[in-house]
């Protein structure tokens, strides 16, 4: 049992690792054994083969400067594959935002079975800032011009993109003085592409530049229109309670797992495992019901608007299928372990791909279309309600644990909940931080990395910041973590947070931590920011906030697209692991020091995630100074 | 290399070995043969060093138990007889973290470690670690079957 708690120090998971030894099937854990020691130059980032004359590698070690066969220099490659990396996120997020668009586009054509326009109210706020006429019109219509508007987000070559001066006044003129307000999503990340190909860009401040600019067009583009069009198509989120961990799969119903991060397939199986006809199938299958459960992001999306329980985050989802109790695993795209396939080889668990960008040999692939949703949602469910006979009775092992939570919290509702019923404004929040009673907020999201103890890293991090009286939004696998140690419930507040935070949460009824929404919703984040900032009392910049962020298990491009947003959006992040960067002292030096004279925040790497959560708080505190704020209420 | 170099700095740790000052020395480095192919080299424990009989101080001497050349840091007097006379050229001339001069130093191959640290990063199997006997039954065994000989990784 040791190495098992070694790893993880969810109880679930500890139990379904030592399942996973007994039965012999390796892990993610395993496999990063396997792999150690890990390559130093890969590590550091001074390995570059973007030609055929490479691969070349500098020696960290060697007292003569090196440069690779071109004469790029580990300045130049550490920033040249950092940049790729942002590029790689940014795309990750900004095609999912696309394939939003899309499925908006055709519900305005009527071209599909499954979606129409949800949020009415948030549809005529996005109208109007793209300056879409309303009056006189249908809803149709004008989400049909819409769309078009929010393609050329992607497509546009010159100018500005609209979302990002959305930003305060102030940051969007520093964004225009550095010259990296994005232009367009796809514009940037071929941008990034063609700089950093063999003989082009050799400034790795030019470089590094431009990667922040590449993440200003997901952060506050690709990401933010996947979080907004979501929302009017499958409605905003409202505070709702659920379950969370892998003790919501269930021993008698039909368990259908979605995993993944787009909500378009998945939010349409909500309605497909609801509907009379396929219960009825399920109880003629010899099951109670039917329970789907949500993993990652996925997950996220459909516990935000539905309820959907959460079976687990990033390094749970191949323990899901180690249950046993898995009748069907249907997933998208992103943070799909290749690995699942093996796992479910060893149950009778099907696994079956919807994507046509993410497909597994020997895996089931029935092809997502949006103008077909609900038919392929159905399809989908009734192939796991047959599968649901050939379940081992004895071979099931559901760990008994799971966790309730409340999630549900956008830009938008905060301030009902927050101003009262009577006034919907940020108001409540910023007195509350001028006065002392809360310190500020943090921003703690990100993924599971098996280099760091499951779920440690987040967990830790959070309870130390509530206590110092921050208050913490988070999202992603970071907020499926805190819900499995029951940060997201109101109680919480009672248990763990400082006196201030503890009286605001008591009085308003909110947990201390506060679950925003999927890796996309980080962009509700930056909105919530610009909200304080238009409420006044705080300063003119995001980067004049008492605030910080952090993604304390980070392991994917598209947290190094996330933390890079934040940093050129003024907020200071910290990151569990260093970002692959070490090799270039330059580079190093830039992003964790100079960057915040330029554009306000910068990186701090801490593996200690209490220690961390200093970092972020002694920052909290110079910012209050700056301000002029009253010291703490209690302390 | 990497590994190499972070066995011999003071914290042990390639992030922040990588900023020592002096910087940690690698005493293996991986060179390309005439015929085009790359192969690691570093101290042969010759049979009959050298080194040795070069060394004034008297600070290079062979372990009669293991058959290890080994040298004592405290000794050397960095007149680099050891370097000249080296028909590998793999001892290195090296600052100290708490030495004023320069020294030499070499492999020893990693005597408080179970297997080498260079043999345990060597992803491809190219660096094996054991007696002479068991390496030569080693050499055409698969993988899996040279570590269980091995008993290395
Ligand atoms: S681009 Fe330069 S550094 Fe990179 S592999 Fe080619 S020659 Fe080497
Ligand atoms: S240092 Fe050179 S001479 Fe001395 S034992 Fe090693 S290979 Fe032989």
């Amino acid at each position: 049992m040791d190495k098992t708690k070694e790893r993880s120090i969810d109880k679930t998971t500890q139990d379904m690792l030592q399942r996973a030894k007994e039965m012999n099937i390796p892990t993610a854990w395993d496999r990063l054994e396997s792999m150690l020691p890990q390559c130093g130059f890969g590590q550091l980032g001074i390995c570059c083969r973007n030609c055929e004359m490479g691969p070349c590698k500098i020696n960290p070690f060697s007292v003569k400067e090196q440069t690779g066969i071109c004469g790029a220099s580990a300045d130049t490659i550490v920033a040249r594959n950092f940049i790729r990396m942002i590029a790689g996120g940014a795309a990750a997020h900004s095609d999912h935002g696309r394939d939003i668009i899309h499925a908006f586009m055709l519900a305005a054509q009527g071209k599909t079975d499954a979606y129409g326009i949800k949020d009415e109210v948030k549809l005529k706020v996005l109208a109007r800032e793209y300056k879409v006429k309303i009056d006189g019109r249908e809803n149709n219509e004008i989400a049909a011009e819409l769309a078009d508007k929010f393609f050329l987000e992607f497509g546009r070559q010159y100018g500005e993109m609209n979302p990002p001066r959305r930003a305060p006044e102030k940051r969007v003129k520093l964004w225009r003085k550095l010259g990296i307000i994005p232009r367009g999503v796809d514009r940037e990340i071929v941008e990034t592409m063609h700089r950093t190909v063999m003989g082009v860009d050799n400034d790795y401040k030019n470089i590094l530049m431009h990667g922040f600019r590449t993440a200003l067009a997901d952060g506050w583009g690709g990401s933010m229109i996947a979080t907004d069009l979501s929302d009017v198509l499958f409605k905003s989120p409202e505070p709702i309670t659920a379950k969370s961990n892998l003790g919501v799969l269930s021993r008698d119903e039909v368990n259908v797992v979605v995993h993944g991060h787009e909500p378009t397939l998945s939010d349409v199986v909500v309605d497909a495992v609801r509907s009379p006809e396929m219960i009825a199938l399920a109880k003629k299958k010899g099951a109670k019901g039917i329970n789907l459960v949500g993993m990652c992001c996925t997950s996220s999306e459909i516990l935000m608007r539905h309820g959907i329980p959460v079976a687990g985050n990033f390094l749970q989802q191949e323990l899901a299928i180690l249950t046993g109790a898995v009748d069907l695993m249907m997933v998208d795209v992103q943070c799909i372990m290749p690995a699942l396939s093996g796992v479910a080889s060893a149950f009778h668990t099907k696994l079956v791909t919807t994507s046509p960008k993410n497909k597994a040999p020997g895996v089931t692939h029935v092809e997502f279309k949006a103008e077909k949703a609900y038919e392929i949602a159905k399809e989908i469910v009734k192939m796991a309600i047959e599968n649901f006979p050939n379940r081992n009775g004895n071979g099931i092992h559901i760990p008994d644990k799971s966790e309730d939570l409340v999630a549900g919290f956008t830009a938008e509702n905060i301030y009902n909940f927050l101003g009262g019923a009577y006034r919907a404004t940020y108001r409540p929040l910023n007195d509350a931080i001028i006065q002392g009673r809360i310190r500020g907020l943090a921003g703690v999201v990100g993924c599971n990395n098996p280099k760091i103890k499951h779920n440690y890293g987040h967990i830790e991090m959070a309870k130390e910041l509530i206590k110092n009286d921050v208050l913490v939004v988070v999202t992603g696998c970071s907020a499926i973590a805190d819900s499995e140690a029951g940060l997201l419930q109101p109680e919480a507040a009672v248990k763990y947070a400082g006196k201030g935070l503890r009286e605001i949460c008591e009085a308003v009824g909110i947990p201390p931590i506060l679950h925003v929404g999927s890796c996309v919703d980080n962009s509700r984040i930056l909105i919530a920011l610009t909200n304080v900032i238009r409420e006044g009392g705080l300063g003119e910049d995001i980067s004049d906030l008492p605030v910080a962020g952090a993604a304390p298990e980070w392991m994917s491009e598209k947290a190094v697209s996330i933390a890079s947003y934040f940093i050129a959006s003024g907020v200071l992040t910290v990151l569990g692991s260093p970002f692959q960067i070490l090799g270039s002292k330059k580079v190093t030096n830039f992003l964790c020091n100079e960057a915040e004279d330029i554009v306000g925040g910068k990186f701090v790497f801490e593996g200690d995630p209490v220690k961390a959560a200093h970092i972020m708080i002694d920052h909290i505190d110079k910012k209050r100074k700056a301000l002029k704020l009253k010291p703490m209420m209690y302390r | 290399m990497i590994a190499c170099a972070v066995e011999q700095s003071s914290t042990g740790e390639l992030f922040k070995a990588i900023s020592e000052t002096p910087l940690p020395v690698s005493l293996i480095e991986v060179t390309t043969a005439k015929e085009g192919e790359s192969f690691p080299l570093q101290c042969r424990h010759c049979e009959e060093p050298y080194c040795i009989d070069a060394c004034i101080a008297g600070a290079i001497r062979k372990d009669p138990e293991t058959g290890l050349v080994l040298s004592d840091e405290e000794k050397c007097v960095g007149c680099w007889m050891c370097v000249m006379t080296c028909p590998f050229g793999v001892i290195r001339v090296s600052l100290l973290p708490d030495k004023k001069g320069k020294i030499a130093v070499k492999c020893d191959l990693c005597q408080d470690r179970k297997i080498p640290a260079c043999v345990e990063a060597c992803y491809t199997g190219a660096l094996l670690f054991g007696e002479v006997e068991d390496l030569i039954r080693a050499v055409n065994k698969s993988k899996e079957d040279r570590d269980v000989l091995l008993n290395s990784r």
